[in-house]
């Protein structure tokens, strides 16, 4: 497990983290989160950013593979946070729903049940709804665990075209090539840690290590 | 038969039974979806052997009325169990078990020994199967019946969309800013009245079919969130109604019928997703 971690993330950022399973990649989003408290040290937010700001893409659970919930429903959920004791959601709360839905191409779904859906389908969902949290942050845990590649490859598009719009990302990710592909920033989490822009990273040791790495498993 | 109906309905004890009857398959239908997909289950059925312990100890102290004693008991212990659960999910089913098979020997052991009763198994048998307590209402007992009920909708209503958050995603609704263990109290606090209150319809042993069936049946066939807790409720209600005038046609024990009645809506349920998916597949 990693420990004397600092990083920074600033806005308009893409971050990617990368690492070895059981490194602490999941550990340290909970702890960004707010799930976990960090054992020892801080996790400082800027003053136009707050925790509950962060727009969060979780892995799939396993309760949501029976609910029943249609896609607005669960797209409209992505406002609870901001929403305090107010009991139901306002009129405008309803349209930016619609609106987030629409960009993120799943409007004709919104009546479907969430659970009948493709695994790139849902996850876009969940995207929908995670804008529906914030403006500013998401942080994607895993976003294409278990998607096909042309799936894939749209989801990261998608993501792409939110960064560019200016939504910050942090995304954790197996994914070594895809980061390197996207990201403005790597985060790696392992024997070496590693924190910097793309470009150091590609030089950097751990980066070259893992590049080849993954290059000599195909 | 319709004069027999209205014979039987001139009854103030017939009426107030179909009235309060409502009124709790109503309240317990709702939670039922939460219940199930939160694996809460085992709450619930714990939480009714806990009742079941209150309910010996208000007998024994020969309370007027046992409500008082028996709903803040489960109370405490919903929320001490969701505090138990929520660290980790073995040591919650332990004590669970603990707990709910414990309140159950100490109830029943109490009841014996200090039982003035002479009809002891008959006592321990309607509260366990709820036998004809509904039957037996006093004034009293309706008014605090329907006035829990009420208030069980209203918080139903109120936190409608809270829960379904807490639910669905509680570790995305948490990192929102939701405050995940309010509600999470607010749904077990809800859960133990609600147990309290359908003790009353078919006593503490069937109160998780009561809660459950409704919802897994509509579960079958519908697919949003709210179209289930309407489809659920409806289905309850129609139940319990159906099964209370039937156990007073036939003589049968209310809360089993009533049961039994949960039972073949859920089969009935079934086919229709069965079939319905089956209509799905060639299109």
């Amino acid at each position: 497990m990693i420990r004397n971690l600092n990083f920074a993330v600033n806005a308009g950022n893409y971050l990617c983290i990368v690492g070895e399973n059981g490194s602490g990649k999941s550990t340290l989003v909970k702890a960004l989160l707010g799930l976990l408290a960090p054992m020892s040290g801080y996790i400082i937010f800027d003053e136009d950013l707050s925790r509950s700001e962060i727009g969060y893409l979780p892995q799939q659970t396993e309760i949501q593979r029976d609910f029943p919930a249609s896609v607005r429903e669960v797209v409209l959920s992505g406002f609870q946070g901001r929403m305090g004791m107010r009991p139901f959601y306002t009129a405008a709360e309803k349209k930016e729903a619609l609106e987030q839905m629409e960009r993120m191409g799943i409007l004709e779904f919104a009546k479907r049940c969430y659970r009948d859906l493709s695994g790139g389908q849902q996850q876009r969902v969940l995207l929908a709804r995670a804008l529906c949290a914030t403006k500013k942050l998401l942080l994607l845990d895993e976003p294409v665990t278990g998607l096909d590649p042309k799936v894939t490859q749209e989801l990261y598009d998608l993501i792409e075209t939110l960064h560019k719009e200016g939504v910050t990302i942090v995304m954790i990710s197996h994914d070594v090539e895809a980061a390197v592909k996207y990201a403005t920033h790597i985060l790696h989490i392992g024997d070496i840690t590693f924190f910097g822009s793309k470009k150091d990273y590609l030089n950097s040791q751990p980066g070259r290590r893992f590049l080849a790495g993954t290059k000599r498993e195909k | 038969m319709l004069a027999q109906l209205s014979y039987y309905l001139s009854y103030s004890f017939v009426r107030n039974a179909l009235i309060v009857g409502v009124l709790i398959a109503l309240c317990s239908s709702l939670l039922g979806v939460t219940l199930v997909l939160k694996r809460f289950s085992f709450i619930g059925d714990g939480l009714s052997h806990v009742a079941f312990g209150a309910i010996a100890i208000a007998s024994v102290l020969k309370m007027s009325n046992r409500m008082l004693i028996v709903l803040p008991v489960t109370v405490l212990c919903a929320v001490l169990l969701l505090r138990a659960g929520s660290r980790t999910k073995i040591k919650g089913d332990a004590m669970m078990a603990m707990l709910s098979v414990g309140a159950l020997a100490f109830g029943y052991l109490l009841m014996n020994i200090f039982s003035t009763s002479s009809n002891l198994s008959g006592d321990v048998c309607t509260t366990l199967f709820g036998s004809t307590s509904i039957l037996t209402l006093t004034t009293t007992d309706v008014i605090l019946c329907s006035a829990l009920s009420v208030i069980v909708v209203l918080i139903f209503i109120i936190f409608y969309h809270k829960i379904f958050d807490v639910t669905f995603d509680e570790n995305f609704a948490r990192a929102s800013g939701t405050r995940t263990n309010l509600y999470n109290l607010v749904i077990a606090v809800t859960i133990a009245v609600i147990i309290v209150l359908a003790m009353n319809l078919v006593g503490s042993l069937l109160i998780s079919a009561l809660v459950i069936f409704p919802a897994l049946s509509a579960m079958r066939v519908y697919k949003s969130f709210f179209s289930v807790t309407v489809c659920s409720a409806i289905t309850s209600v129609v139940c319990a109604l159906s099964g209370i005038l039937i156990s007073i046609f036939a003589d049968t024990p209310v809360g089993s019928t009533i049961v039994a009645v949960d039972v073949l809506a859920f089969a009935l349920f079934y086919a229709a997703g069965a079939l319905q998916g089956r209509a799905r597949v060639p299109a």
